[in-house]
């Protein structure tokens, strides 16, 4: 018994400590070389079917980004503008040439944003949310793309114990709260902070991020 | 032996999370954000210039500045209210605590000036 305790504590350890490596050092190369110290977040293009997707996005992007150090443009501020400027969609937004939001707005890098997946789906026994978002970060006068990332989390719920009676009951319960309570801002806010501080691929130290801080 | 396990997986996760304090006070801004887009009659203009004004004395009381953009957003919410004087002493709040802002406080400013005259 102690040997199979000790064999899968070794084991789940091995996998934990795996978790936070990725392999391959990113490159960082054209970011050093190109240093931001503004970043304009673009509403982002949306592949899923929840509609109101990229605006919960965009009101979880602002704080990571400049917890990290950058000067991040005011997200709704850009929207409103945009769509008083003849841009009423996003599309019409990221189709704008690069240069032209530098003139305008002044953006050091634009951070472009593509939504996979976002939303709440309901199984029988459970349901899950998952948010998961593409971005790039991209140089408003070489048009070079300085950094990337995926944003994704998921949150399962309903799976509790209890037997199928309990499961079921509880799949139900969680779906009816789910219908009051969005969790898509939470989870979309917890994949951005992971993906911009990943320590392996994340965002590199913008000008006000404060001193002692990691990378 | 299960204390033991189970401190050591705490360890091990909290090394790879990220738990420091943020360096700005953050209150209601991206909430509002939130709202405006999925329950707008929740953050009209009005309610959300009451927030983010009890939020900068909030801030002041803790001695953190507000984050970028916190002050431009404020402007805004004034000048959909048809506050212009408000408005624009935000958004040159903007522009002295963050000088990245000039160049679009001065496109906000500008076509806040061609709509004055056009009025």
């Amino acid at each position: 018994m102690i040997k199979i305790i000790k064999t899968s504590m070794v084991l789940l350890i091995a996998i934990v400590i795996s978790a936070c490596q990725t392999t391959s050092p990113y490159d960082y190369s054209k970011l050093q070389v190109s240093k931001p110290r503004s970043i304009l977040v673009l509403p982002p293009m949306n592949d899923s079917v929840e509609v109101g997707a990229p605006y919960t996005f965009l009101s979880t992007i602002s704080k990571p980004l400049a917890e990290k150090g950058y000067y991040v443009f005011p997200v709704a501020v850009i929207d409103t503008f945009m769509k008083e400027n003849g841009l009423p969609t996003p599309a019409e937004m990221n189709s704008v040439p690069i240069a032209k939001l530098r003139d305008t707005i002044g953006a050091d890098a634009v951070l472009y944003v593509h939504i996979h997946e976002w939303g709440q789906s309901y199984q029988v026994l459970s349901s899950t949310a998952v948010t998961k978002a593409y971005m790039k970060l991209v140089d408003t006068r070489t048009g070079e793309i300085l950094w990337d990332t995926t944003a994704f989390a998921q949150q399962q719920s309903g799976d509790g114990g209890g037997g199928l009676v309990g499961a079921l009951v509880g799949a139900l319960v969680t779906q009816i709260m789910s219908d009051a309570v969005d969790h898509t801002p939470t989870l979309s806010a917890s994949a951005n902070d992971r993906a911009i501080n990943d320590m392996n691929r994340g965002l590199l130290n913008g000008p006000y991020a404060r001193s002692g801080q990691s990378k | 032996m299960k204390k033991i396990f189970v401190v050591l997986l705490v360890v091990l996760l909290s090394a790879c999370a990220n738990t420091k304090p943020n360096q700005y006070y953050w209150g209601n801004y991206e909430n509002l954000i939130y709202k405006m887009y999925n329950k707008p009659g929740d953050a009209d203009p009005g309610k959300q210039i009451q927030l983010l004004t009890e939020d900068l004395q909030k801030a002041q009381a803790k001695g953190k500045p507000v984050p970028p953009g916190f002050h431009a957003h404020l402007g805004l919410m004034y000048a959909m209210l048809g506050n212009a004087a408000q408005s624009q002493v935000a958004f040159e709040q903007e522009k002295t605590l963050f000088p990245e802002a000039e160049p679009l406080v001065s496109s906000l400013m500008d076509k806040q000036g061609k709509e004055a005259e056009g009025k």
